[in-house]
């Protein structure tokens, strides 16, 4: 099977990192194959970012994307652009801290809104690991790689003092992933 | 969690390229960073000095080949790297490398151009550029890599050809493979043949560095501090080495060849991957990251029912066109696809001289072919 995932937002979110992590969770942990591509405006921080990941069994020829299977927005431009290239059937996350304006995911099957920044914030006092805590969240509501997996991804990528903060930050996402999906459960059976 | 291959890496395009450059003995690097090669020079930055190597960024595209070259005469396998802009500031020391037959290796991971162009965008722009972008008649050998893994392995590939045939050898990257990460277990030291250049057997005394039989012969070379003393000049030369203009007869030896050097063993040089062509009524022609778009396209293809194959080369120049020849008698339809207006395209015509139908596929808007662009050029095609 394979599946693509989209991350998107400004450059300085750490998006090309967290797509980077995500796709060598599933190739070096998992065995699947995965490519990643980023694309990027001429400056070093502040123009919009795209970090494109593809997961499969298979071999993987054409390594870009155009219709996402899972769609992280964390700039009202990113949800705009990307949001409506989104399968119908696909799961779209997005931060309202900067997503306001969510007609473009309309017609996206799944939609979560998650204050993924706001929830780095708290947790570790640093908004710049609010990809990290994407990460955690997106493994939890997705499936598509393992907690493990991308438990060791993360250690692998961040330098060492800087891996408590991040472990902490991909907790705090595993956690706020899973207080939605037991939510949904709860709804459905009331 | 352990690794599941403790030898599988998920790597970028340039990385592969260091990894290969080191693998193949490349100990020296001078350069001028520029996007979107920068990769190559910062990596090195850091391994070249652990494994005794040197790194040096100069100030500008210019020094940095004349460096490449002057390390490369001292017995260094050595190499630069660039895009677009750097590639055109290069070309006429290029060209002193290919006229002096001192080996080395130019990576140029092509953007889009002209001029700054798009920077961060990739293209297939510089294709003639990498053959005659110096001036006169000269030999030069480029390669094309499609995946991460390429760009390990015909990095290796560059340096031994660099090696054995004493030419500049240019890995005609693209953005997308450059910056593209993907699966690869790269071949380890005991899986690879690594090529060194042929010294000389003789005497300093007696060595004559531009000494040849052969009409297409490669003469072995010195390394500069041994005790062999000789001349390098961008003149045309004698034997010797020392300038020799004034002599039509020597000036036409030299230039042909130089040119036959390479040119003259086509077959030989010919590195071309074919996926099914054997039964193909059609075949597409691709090269670099384009050839990726072109497999998933040729794939859907045959799911279809189209008897459709790919033909792959490896090694752009020289042009494999005695294969492409062989191929065009068998089919009737080529598509070459590529990001630039036709520069393939037309070399795929002139080999072909006829025989079979060519259609270009061709984006110059900064993005990659997609293969449902490819796929329905087979379809209107066939």
């Amino acid at each position: 099977m394979r599946r693509e995932i989209v991350f998107s937002g400004y450059g300085g979110q750490g998006l090309v990192l967290a797509g980077i992590i995500l796709a060598e969770a599933a190739v070096v942990y998992e065995g699947k194959n995965a490519t990643h591509n980023q694309s990027y405006g001429p400056e070093a921080r502040g123009g919009a970012s795209k970090s494109e990941v593809i997961i499969s069994d298979q071999e993987i020829n054409y390594p870009e994307i155009e219709h996402p299977d899972i769609f992280l927005a964390m700039t009202q431009d990113a949800a705009s652009k990307v949001g409506k290239l989104v399968k119908e059937s696909g799961i779209a996350i997005i931060d309202p801290e900067f997503v306001r304006e969510l007609a473009p995911l309309a017609h996206v099957k799944t939609l979560y809104a998650i204050p993924l920044t706001q929830i780095a914030r708290e947790e570790t006092g640093r908004t710049i690991t609010a990809n990290i805590v994407a990460l955690g969240v997106l493994t939890v509501l997705t499936g598509i790689v393992d907690r493990e997996a991308i438990e060791e991804a993360v250690r692998g990528r961040v330098p060492p003092q800087m891996r408590e903060m991040n472990e902490k930050a991909l907790r705090a996402g595993f956690t706020a992933a899973k207080r939605i999906l037991d939510e949904v459960k709860g709804d459905a059976v009331s | 969690m352990a690794r599941v291959n403790t030898r599988t890496r998920f790597i970028q395009g340039n990385e592969a390229c260091t990894e290969g450059a080191l693998a193949a003995g490349m100990r020296f690097f001078a350069g001028y960073p520029i996007t979107p090669s920068t990769e190559i020079a910062e990596i090195l930055a850091e391994r070249l000095p652990r494994v005794g190597g040197t790194f040096v960024q100069m100030e500008d595209e210019i020094s940095s080949m004349a460096a490449v070259i002057g390390a490369s005469l001292t017995g260094v396998k050595a190499m630069t790297a660039t895009s677009g802009p750097g590639f055109s500031l290069k070309q006429e020391n290029i060209g002193f490398a290919a006229f002096t037959e001192v080996p080395c290796v130019i990576v140029n991971v092509q953007r889009k151009g002209p001029s700054t162009g798009m920077p961060t965008s990739p293209a297939q722009g510089d294709v003639m550029q990498a053959r005659w972008g110096t001036h006169g008649d000269h030999p030069v050998i480029a390669l094309t890599p499609f995946s991460v893994l390429e760009a390990f392995t015909l990095t290796v590939e560059a340096f031994n050809l660099a090696e054995k045939y004493r030419v500049p050898v240019i890995l005609l990257m693209d953005e997308v493979i450059a910056h593209m990460r993907e699966r690869v277990e790269l071949p380890g030291p005991e899986d690879l043949e690594i090529v060194d250049r042929r010294k000389p057997a003789v005497k300093p005394g007696e060595y004559y560095p531009y000494d040849v039989e052969e009409e297409d012969g490669v003469p072995p070379m010195a390394v500069f501090g041994e005790g062999y003393r000789f001349h390098v000049t961008g003149l045309y030369h004698d034997a010797m080495g020392y300038p020799a203009t004034g002599n039509p007869r020597l000036a036409d030896q030299l230039i042909r060849r130089l040119v036959r050097k390479i040119e003259g063993r086509v077959e030989e040089l010919t590195m071309v991957d074919e996926v099914q062509t054997e039964d193909a009524k059609v075949v597409v022609v691709a090269y670099g990251s384009v050839a990726r778009s072109a497999a998933r396209a040729v794939r859907l293809a045959r799911e279809e029912g189209y008897r459709v194959g790919l033909f792959r080369p490896k090694i752009i120049w020289p042009f494999p066109a005695p294969r492409v020849r062989k191929l065009a008698a068998r089919v009737e339809g080529l598509i070459v696809t590529e990001m630039n207006m036709g520069q393939v395209f037309r070399e795929v015509e002139r080999a072909v001289q006829g025989m079979a139908k060519v259609d270009l596929v061709s984006r110059v808007d900064g993005e990659l072919i997609t293969p449902v662009e490819v796929l329905t050029a087979i379809k209107e095609v066939y």
